[in-house]
């Protein structure tokens, strides 16, 4: 049988070997946590505690009221030492709610949770899902109510859920469709049936082949009409628009959205949130995160609460090796350096992987020998080395006429350069001034 | 940022350095990082993702398009005598040592180990015909380096194939010398053209005999390599041996050696069905001249090449064209360098014109 797939793209080493077979294990709670008041794209939470204040786990300590936004929560029971401005996963100082853990006990604030969600009005539970402040957990923690009340005028007939976790390393979705499969299904059930639609597909990537084999025997056993789409390994098949060339043959028009072809698309991790919601009334206190890379003693994926610090997850696997040189939350295409490993576990953190030396390939580069290896990679169907070039002589308006905003970061271009050259590195640079510049010009 | 690009770098040199010898344990800097928290005292990496690379890098295409040479090495040596050697090593030699001198004058750190002025001499020697005085390989090789490369601002910044400019540069500077051929040493002329005077055809080339003795050259000796022509040239085994070499490795684009021997083929192909007692026939077309050398050395230049798919079928179909129309029509026996040099000009206009529809682009 030929998979699915979408064109272009590169194939990765996959280093999942690590921690693939690894069972979740439950992170013992964290003395301190540490909860950053934005976590998802859109508008900064306010803070709702003060220092002393006692919370229960699960109780709201920042909101917005923003509609592009969503709530944060206490992930343990304790008493607030400080909110203030702490280092984040995501660089910077970011205001956090520190929070440090009162005696053994778990107290939680659950959410109402209607008796039969099914019966319930669709408006209720959209609010519930933004009450537990779920957000998209693949890494782009875009506020999940939002997706799931597209506009009147678009009209949505699929939904996709996202199970491919393409990046290299991470192995927190693979374990949740395996050892969660139910759950999954339930999110993902009630996902569609807030969005009316009838067809559902999961895509997987074919190296998760238990995954495959756990998430269609459950969705048989259970009587769902979904369809799963096993999808060839390649990078980045886990980017919303890749995959829904993948699964539907649908090519999302460039600057536009899923939506404007009639598509949803969310995370395992994100329908499992969703189910515990609104089954549970558990709100996003936690998620599972992959620690692993060869600079980890012993990786593991671990069901972990927000705000974690991350060197409580590293010690919890036995600590680093001597010879690790980089720590990034993330895979190693998209994923963010750390600095300091203080920094919190966030709603968006599907990783921590440590690496030595080894692992890392950074050397000098040499000048573009224009071979074309990039613009074979692209996706997006970009010129990656002269859009670099254009944004290295600031030639920003010529960039955004050659799409440099359609360029969705995957890293492809920079990851198969011969000459080592920082493409993607300085395509985000150009996509940030060209957007700085727009606003210029809508501002005058 | 540039503090870390250059922590990078150093770790980076650090670490290739390792295998070869052992350096001396490097001096502890002091570092702006070393307060926060880090495994034993030593700074994480910081860099913006992605974390890892390909394995290629420029130094590895160019040494291996240079090895991949090599069965046309040994095929000049065993055709042309031990000049060719000489001339080869010359050759390299002199572009070697301009573009140091010149690398020096513009104050640019080295770049003789990333292969390109290596493989711009062995090119250069390997277009040369057998008898070409050695000073002029020299002459040659300063050429391509210093106005074929180096003037445009060095590697990767060229417009033209710089071999193939040293190489245009020599023939008009000396039109007979570049035009004066010799057989190989084992040449059988009876057995492999069917003519009866060796005096009529020594010392041309096949291309040379077709164009103004119109004597066909069996398609045998063409393939071994065992014909009058330059250096490396002659021997359509050895070429393909080193292009197919390339094409695995993923260091040449297959795009253009298909495209460019497939339209001389159909090309070609159409005037031999048309009369094919004046016109060769494809095959004889593939195998003589420098076409296969070209194809698959010069031609897939990554420099000089267009870097869009669209383009890369454009160019390589156009040069194969050009070619034949110079063979048959021209008032040369021999096209291959100007059908690429032309190509080689019009590659940034391609470029231009062959932008790939984005993702979802709607473009009528």
């Amino acid at each position: 049988m030929k998979l699915r797939t979408f064109k272009k793209g590169i194939h990765l080493a996959e280093y999942k070997e690590f921690s693939h077979d690894k069972k979740i294990e439950q992170m013992p709670l964290p003395e301190q946590v540490y909860i950053p008041l934005q976590q998802h794209i859109g508008a900064p939470c306010e803070p709702l505690v003060k220092k002393g204040d006692t919370v229960k786990t699960g109780q709201v300590i920042g909101r917005s009221s923003a509609y592009v936004s969503a709530p944060v929560h206490a992930s343990i029971t304790g008493v607030v030492k400080a909110v203030d401005k702490f280092p984040h996963p995501l660089g910077m100082r970011v205001e956090m709610v520190h929070i440090e853990r009162t005696g053994d006990e778990d107290d939680w604030e659950l959410l109402s949770i209607p008796e039969n969600w099914e019966k319930a009005p669709r408006v209720e539970l959209i609010k519930l899902i933004n009450e537990a402040g779920i957000v998209g957990m693949g890494g782009a923690a875009f506020p999940t109510h939002v997706k799931l009340n597209p506009p009147g005028d678009k009209k949505i007939d699929s939904f996709i859920l996202n199970g491919v976790e393409c990046e290299p390393y991470l192995t927190s979705d693979h374990r949740l469709m395996v050892e969660y499969t139910d759950q999954i299904l339930a999110g993902m059930n009630i996902i569609m049936s807030l969005l009316n639609v009838e067809n559902g597909y999961i895509g997987i990537e074919d190296n998760k082949p238990d995954a495959i084999e756990m998430m269609s025997k459950r969705v048989k056993d259970l009587g769902y009409s979904f369809q799963v789409v096993p999808l060839e390994v390649k990078y980045p098949q886990g980017a919303e628009k890749m995959l829904i060339e993948s699964v539907l043959h649908r090519k999302v028009p460039a600057g536009g959205l899923p939506m404007d072809v009639g598509v949803v698309v969310n995370n395992v991790a994100t329908a499992k949130a969703v189910a515990d919601a609104v089954l549970e009334g558990k709100p996003l206190v936690e998620r599972v995160t992959t620690v692993t890379g060869d600079g980890i003693i012993h990786p593991k994926n671990l069901l972990t609460r927000i705000g974690t610090p991350f060197n409580d997850l590293v010690e919890f696997c036995g600590g680093v090796k001597d010879e690790t040189t980089i720590v990034f939350m993330g895979g190693p295409m998209m994923g963010q350096a750390q600095y300091d490993l203080s920094v919190p576990v966030i709603k968006a953190a599907g990783g921590i992987v440590c690496n030595t030396s080894k692992m890392i390939t950074m050397v000098e580069h040499f000048p573009c020998i224009r071979c074309g290896a990039c613009v074979d990679a692209c996706p997006m169907y970009l010129l990656p080395t002269k859009l670099a070039k254009l944004t290295e002589h600031k030639k920003y308006e010529e960039a955004e006429k050659l799409g440099i905003q359609n360029c969705i970061e995957c890293g492809s271009c920079a990851f198969s350069c011969p000459a080592h050259i920082p493409l993607v590195q300085w395509l985000r640079v150009g996509k940030m001034r060209v957007s700085e510049l727009k606003r210029k010009q809508k501002a005058s | 940022m540039e503090k870390n690009e250059k922590t990078t770098s150093d770790q980076s040199a650090e670490i290739s350095k390792t295998p070869q010898k052992e350096t001396p344990a490097p001096k502890p800097k002091k570092d702006p990082r070393d307060r926060l928290y880090k495994p034993k005292g030593r700074p994480l990496t910081m860099s913006s993702s992605p974390y890892s690379q390909t394995k290629d890098n420029v130094p590895k295409i160019m040494w291996c398009v240079s090895l991949a040479l090599t069965p046309a090495v040994i095929g000049a040596v065993v055709f042309f005598g031990w000049k060719a050697v000489f001339m080869i090593s010359t050759s390299i030699l002199a572009a070697m040592v301009t573009e140091l001198v010149i690398t020096r004058i513009r104050r640019q750190p080295d770049t003789l180990d990333d292969g390109s002025a290596f493989l711009t001499g062995l090119l250069l020697a390997l277009t040369l015909p057998p008898t070409f005085p050695v000073s002029g390989c020299v002459l040659g090789s300063v050429f391509a380096i210093a106005i074929g490369k180096q003037i445009f601002g060095g590697l990767g910044c060229n417009i033209f194939n710089p071999a193939l400019l040293g190489r245009a540069f020599l023939q008009a500077s000396f039109p007979v010398k570049m035009t004066t051929w010799v057989l190989p040493r084992y040449a059988d002329m009876n057995a492999y053209t069917g003519a009866t005077s060796l005096d009529t055809i020594t010392g041309a080339t096949p291309l040379g005999l077709l164009k103004y003795e119109k004597i066909f050259t069996h398609i045998k000796p063409l393939f071994i390599g065992n014909v009058g022509g330059s250096l490396g040239e002659t021997s359509a085994l050895a070429l393909l041996a080193g292009g197919i070499f390339l094409l695995i490795l993923r260091h040449a684009d297959w795009r253009i050696p298909v495209g460019f021997l497939g339209s001389v083929a159909v090309f070609g192909g159409i005037f031999w069905m048309v009369d094919p007692a004046i016109y060769p026939s494809p095959l004889f077309h593939l195998l003589s001249g420098g076409l296969l050398l070209g194809a698959f050395f010069m031609a897939t230049d990554m420099v000089t090449s267009p870097i869009t798919i669209k383009g890369t079928w454009i160019y390589s179909i156009g040069a194969g064209l050009i070619l034949v129309i110079i063979r048959l029509f021209g008032g040369l026996p021999e096209g291959v360098m100007y059908s690429i040099l032309l190509m080689n000009g019009l590659t940034p206009l391609i470029n231009r014109f062959t932008r790939p529809k984005f993702f979802g682009e709607a473009r009528a």
